[in-house]
Formats: C-alpha cells, structure tokens, sequence
C-alpha cells in the first residue's frame, strides 16, 4: 500500500482485507459512491435523451457528442488535479481564452507556424501553471486570489490584443486538430481527433493517479499536515498539479480553435463548467476524494444534461435556471453522499475485521474509488 | 463581464450556482449595435411599458420602420453616411463659428466587437480629415468598455475638466445614460448622439440607421420566401435584454409566427463554441432549413456546424461581416445579409462640421440600412478584397485617407 494516508487510519481499526466480494458487488458498491453514481447518471441521462429524441442514439451523434464534450472534459481532468490537492484553478477559462486568441493571431495562414506556435502555447501554459503554483504554495497566497489574479491578469491582456473581439481563424490544416477526425469507420462514420486526445490523456490521468505522485496528491488534499509529515514536498505537488490543468485548458484551448474558431468568448465560464463538472463528478471540494475519470464523466453528464433540455424543448429563457436547479440538486446530493456512504459502511466494517491477515491495509473505502 | 464572473466565484465557492450565473451572463461582449427602437422621435418612450409587460414589440415602432425601409433619403446616394429622412431640422445658428479648431470629446460605450472596431477606425479616419480641414482641432475619447458607471464618469469628467466644445455619445444603455446626455445638453454646447439612443431629446441630433425592427422584418421575409411553411429555423441570438437586439427578434418572430415558419431561439453570447454545439443537436433532433441570427459574429461556426453534421447548407441570414460574406460565397447558400450601417460611425464628425457652420441639421437623423442581397455580393466582395474577417463591407469608408491600409492592418487606434 502506498497511500501515506494509511497508517493514520489504522490505529482506528484492524487491517482490512484488499478486495471485499465479488467483482460485481464491487462494481455495484464503486457505483453508489458519488465518483461512481455519476457514471450511472450519464447511462441515466443518455437514455432519457434518446426517448426524448431517438436521433440521438444514432451512434455517428453518439460518437459527434462525444468528441464536442471532449475539450470539456480535458478541462475537468486538469481541474481535478487541483482540486483533489485541496485548490481550486479559476484561471482556465482565461487560460483557454488566450491559448485560443494566440493561436488565432500567431498562426494566421501559415502552415508552417503550426509546430513552433503548438509549441509556444504548451510553454505559457506551463508558465501559467507554474506561476499559479508558486505563488499558492510558496507565497502561501489561496489559490482562489492567485487563480482569480491570473485570470484577470490574462483577460487584459487579451482585451488589449484583440480588443475584445473576434479576429481571423487560424489555417485550417491546425484546426482539423479540433474539427477533423478518422473518416469513414464503420458503424460511427467518424472518429473525431478529439475524442482521440481525450482517451489518450484519460489513460495518462488514470496511470499518473495510480503512481506516487497521484497518491501523494490526494493525500495532500485530504490532510496537507499529515502529507507534509509524511515526507511530501507539498509545494512542488501542488505547483505540478497547477500546471497539469494549465496544461489540460491548452489543449481545451487548441481543440477548441478548431471545433468553434478564434473569439474572445471561447473558454469564458470553462473554469466553472470545469469545477462544476469535477463536482458532479463526486471528487470532494477541498480535496482528497475522488477519481479524475469521475471527473471526466461529470462533464459529460452535464453536457447531456443541456441536451436533454434542449430535446426536451425547454425554451431558452428557462434553459439556465433549470440548469442551476438541477446542478444545485445533483450537487447536494453528491456531496451528501460522501457523508451518509461513508458513515454506515464504517459501522459495518467494524464487525468484519478480524478475516484475512493480510499485511497491506486498504485505504477507507472512500479513497478507494480512485483505485478500483 | 469578468467584474460578474469574479463576483459570482466569491459568492459561491462551490461553483454550482456559478455556473448557470456564467451562463446567463449579459452585455458585456456586446452585440453589434444598439440603436433605440424604443426612443424612436426622441420621446421618453416605453421602455418601462415594455419590460412591464416583457415584450419588446411595439407595434407603432415596428411599422414606422417597416415603412422607413422604403423610404426616400435625402442627400447623395453615393454618401449614405449624409443621408436622413426628411423630418424636423434642428436649427444651429447658436453653435455657428468662424473660428474652427474645435475639441470634441467622446464618450464612446466600448469597442468590444468587429463591428464598434470597424466603425472606430473609420471614424479615426474621418477625424483626420476634420483636422486637416480646421474644423477640429482634437477629439479626445474615453472608452467606457461596457460599463454604464463608467461611461457616466467620463461625460460628467468631460462636462468638468474636459474643455470641450462638443460632445459626441455612443450610449452603453438607454436608461441609465439618459441623465449624463442631459448634462452635456446643459453645458450649451452641441451634443451629437449616436448608434444607441437614449430617453431625451435634448440632444442637437441623434445619428442612427433605421433600426432593429427594419433588419428583424428584412430577415424574416427572406426567410418566409426561401423556405416552406412549417420549415424549421434556428434563431441564434446573442443575449436577452438589449433593446435594438429584442426589436430584431420582436419583428422576426412575429413574421415567423404569421407564416407558419416553426422557429426556435437560443442565447450564444456569440461564442462559437455555443453556436456550434446548439445547431449540432437541434440537427441530431430534425432537419433544420433555416438559420436567422440577431448579429452575423459567429455566422460561421454556424454554417461550419452544417458542414461537419454533413447535411445541407440552410437558408442563412448572417450579416455584412466579411466572415460570413467570404463563406456565404465559398458554400453557395441561399442568404442574405442585414447591414446595420457601419458607416453611420462617420456621420456624428460631419454633424458637428455642419453644426459648427451654422448649418441645421435632422433632429432625428435616420441613415439608410439596406441589406446586401447575393447579387450585390460579389461587388461588395471586390470592394474589400483584403479586408481582415472582422471588416463590416458597409464601412463606407472609401474616400477617406488610408484607404485602404489602415483597414487592412486593423491596428485599433
């Protein structure tokens, strides 16, 4: 077992078994934690939509909304980072915002720029991220300043450089990144490029959580204290996990430019679709709960939340306060059920433990969704 | 807008309730062009009345407009910038002086979308000419970036320090920047409204195209002809709450409505990514053969949108951006493009060299707003060859030096 966290718990109670019941039961307890439940409320919500509006189970716009939500949930996966560790990124949006813009001013027509610009905007990003960092841990300033800080600092600059208005579209070989995809597969006509990245980068996120450097991080979101006396650098973690989301809204920002072209308005509100889709997706404010693939799934379920309304023919000036409501809801309900799944199945252990001698402890079943 | 975002983040650290406020969230990318359907003749007029009952339509505004699209203009058609409805003529014998090297000062409400920046560069240019000629001397601009507060300090700071001779005001809002007009007029000097109105009429004239009804009624009849009755058409919309824009929709829909055309509106905020996402999934829900926008910023995501789902391109109504008149021709769609006059950012400089000559000038001065048919867009496409994406082919600022460089290079002055 590598969580630092372990030898605090086990003073408390007897070492638990690794693996409790069968695949299935565990699979059927992962789901009623809240990082589970969200993928059961996108099964929920794919169905409703697609009794609403059978089109949608066509699996060319299964396939078409899935690469659209992409960007989205790259921004949740670099958001969850962060939160997990206990901080909060409200920079995101502005850093997609002037990933987007750079691209749109920096690239113009030529193809050729497309590798040293590509390569310019993962540097700000990194640059961005470590800033952020930096400034959170070593300056002991709360990321929610530093993070809101940076995006202010970033939408000025942007309003200086465009003046607050679209400009051209970069070439159109970049934004195939973003709007393009594997043509002509069977059954879903069309893999898009984004969805692609996406898969990518969810497996990196899953191996990262698994290693070290992942475990340290929720340990340090649960209890920077113990984390700290555990022998974890905190800041370097946390100034890592900085730059991952920084790092996560680049690449928002470059799919973007393709999906939807250079405007000042892309990326506005990314951080707070971010951070609600995070929330959605069960990881705990404040940190040290949750897995980053719940994340990802909690901005699809918001996303399908939207087009269930739209399908639904909600009109458009009612479309933002349901949403609220049922963001609100859902979000309650989450957080609730951190507590109440937590508390019952404590008293359950309690009798169970004496089985199984086995050396390695597992960690509270709350953390262990991000292990499963 | 950030002001908002960062206010709602205080507020709610868990982000939920944040999210539908970043949603709804207003103004401040602004959408084109705000005239003042509402103040139409210069009276006080309904604004209360209309948001009381929560409709933007009144029916008297909407037919004086619709017959203004027909209307004879006075003055030479080659300078629609100089062009008005004949009407009540204020007298400006008052402001007549020999002297010239005047300083106007500006409060303008923002420069946040192609079309402000469009108009701003022309107005630059048409500035330099009033230099050159004597009439001004400077022009000094404050740019109140959207923001009403701000846009009354800076009329109350040219009032008290600016030494001006002249104000010319491009309102953020109606209401709430109706009292600062009405200071500038106290001063005694001219006062020169333009774009959006304002409730007073104290001001020596108020510059502005026809208006939001005449493009909401142009719009609509193309659609009703170019479509079948029960057809369906999206309508893109930028925000809620802006009078000219609500005046767009009101006569739209009311068109769409009295010819069977089964039409949807959504909000984008003229985010790209917005436009595209809801035109994806009303394709997922069922054709679509139309799509009407209140602004043609983000008329490409739109038509993209069609593109990538693989279906048939829509009957379009976009706007005189050279982004959608580029890509009107490059898809070959059937569409139309409603100008909302561009050019009308010269004429509040040559109103003020009229004034200062003693010469009357229209109370109300009303400027044509013809929409740019597939005809005429080949011409208009030749015209501004090199123009950037942003440029708004109505500019109407071909006479005027630095032509056409400085539109081609767009640096904002």
């Amino acid at each position: 077992m590598r969580n630092p966290t372990a030898p605090l718990q086990t003073g408390r109670r007897a070492p638990l078994p690794e693996r409790q019941g069968s695949a299935a039961a565990r699979v059927g307890a992962g789901a009623a934690t809240p990082g589970g439940a969200v993928f059961v409320l996108v099964a929920v919500l794919v169905v409703a939509i697609i009794v609403a509006n059978p089109n949608f189970g066509d699996p060319g716009a299964l396939i078409r909304f899935a690469g659209r939500t992409a960007p989205i949930a790259i921004a949740a996966m670099g958001q969850y980072f962060v939160i997990v560790s206990g901080e909060f990124d409200l920079s995101m949006g502005a850093v997609v915002t002037t990933q987007v813009v750079m691209a749109g001013n920096l690239i113009g027509q030529d193809e050729s720029r497309i590798a040293p610009v590509m390569a310019l905007m993962l540097l700000v990003g990194t640059a961005i991220g470590v800033v952020n960092g930096l400034v959170t841990t070593l300056l002991k300033v709360p990321s929610f300043i530093v993070t809101l800080g940076m995006m202010l600092a970033l939408s000025g600059l942007v309003r200086y450089l465009t003046g607050g208005a679209a400009t051209g579209n970069p070439v159109d070989a970049f934004r195939q990144i973003g709007r393009g995809g594997i043509e002509d597969v069977p059954v879903v006509d069309i893999i898009p490029y984004p969805l692609i990245i996406l898969t990518v980068l969810a497996v990196l996120a899953v191996l990262l959580m698994r290693r070290p450097y992942g475990r340290s991080l929720i340990a340090a979101g649960d209890n920077p204290e113990a984390a700290h006396l555990s022998g974890v650098s905190l800041w370097w973690l946390k100034t890592r996990a900085f730059v991952l989301s920084s790092l996560a809204a680049t690449i928002a920002g470059i799919i973007l430019v393709g999906y939807a072209g250079v405007h000042p308005s892309v990326g506005q509100g990314y951080e707070f679709t971010a951070i609600t889709a995070v929330v959605l997706g069960g990881v705990l404010l404040g940190g040290g709960r949750g897995w980053v693939l719940s994340a990802a799934a909690g901005a699809f379920s918001l996303e399908l939340l939207f087009v269930l309304l739209t399908s639904l023919g909600v009109p458009s000036t009612w479309r933002d306060t349901v949403q609220g409501l049922i963001i609100i809801v859902a979000v309650a309900a989450a957080s609730r059920a951190w507590q109440v799944g937590r508390r019952p199945r404590r008293t359950a252990q309690a009798p169970h433990p004496e089985p199984t001698a086995s050396s390695t402890p597992t960690p509270d079943p709350g953390t262990t969704t991000g292990e499963k | 807008m950030r002001r908002r975002t960062i206010r709602a983040a205080l507020a709610s650290a868990a982000a939920l309730v944040v999210l539908t406020a970043c949603s709804t969230d207003d103004s401040l990318d602004e959408p084109d062009a705000v005239d003042s359907a509402a103040t139409e003749g210069g009276e006080a007029t309904p604004t209360e009345e209309t948001e009381a009952s929560e409709e933007f339509f009144v029916q008297a505004d909407f037919d004086s407009q619709d017959e203004q699209r027909s209307a004879t203009f006075e003055g030479d058609e080659a300078e629609p910038w100089l062009q008005y409805i004949d009407g009540e003529m204020t007298d400006t014998s008052e402001f007549e002086s020999e002297g010239g090297g005047k300083k106007a000062c500006f409060a303008n409400a923002s420069i946040s979308n192609p079309w402000r920046q469009t108009g701003w560069i022309t107005m630059n240019q048409q500035l330099e000419v009033m230099i050159e000629n004597g009439v001004l001397s400077e022009m000094e601009t404050r740019d109140a970036q959207d923001d009403d507060n701000t846009q009354l300090a800076d009329i109350d700071y040219f009032i008290s320090e600016g030494n001006c001779d002249a104000f010319i005001i491009s309102p953020n809002s109606t209401a709430a920047l109706t009292p600062a007009v009405e200071r500038a007029c106290e001063t005694g000097k001219p006062v020169v409204v333009f774009d959006r109105g304002v409730q007073t009429d104290c001001a020596t004239t108020f510059i502005h195209p026809i208006g939001g009804y005449a493009w909401g009624i142009d719009t609509a009849n193309f659609l009703v002809e170019n479509l079948e009755e029960g057809d369906k058409v999206v309508a893109l919309r930028i925000l809620p709450g802006v009078d000219v824009l609500e005046t767009r929709w009101a006569a739209a829909e009311k068109i769409f409505e009295e010819n069977g055309i089964d039409a949807v509106d959504y909000f984008t905020g003229a985010d790209p990514t917005e436009i595209k996402k809801i035109i994806s999934d009303e394709l997922v829900q069922g054709d679509v053969q139309g799509v009407w926008m209140d602004a043609g910023d983000g008329a490409v995501a739109a038509i993209e949108a069609f593109e990538d789902a693989g279906v048939d391109y829509p009957v379009m109504t976009g706007e005189d951006e050279m982004s959608f008149l580029r890509k009107w021709e490059e898809t070959g769609l059937t569409g139309l493009a409603p100008v909302y006059s561009n050019f009308q950012w010269r004429t509040p400089l040559l109103a003020l060299e009229k004034i200062f000559a003693g010469e009357e000038v229209p109370a109300e001065w009303v400027l044509p707003q013809v929409p740019i048919t597939e005809d005429e867009r080949a011409d208009f496409l030749a015209a501004n060859d090199g123009m950037p994406d942003g440029h708004y082919a109505k500019f109407g600022g071909e006479d005027l030096p630095g032509y056409p460089q400085v539109w081609q290079d767009r640096v904002i002055p």
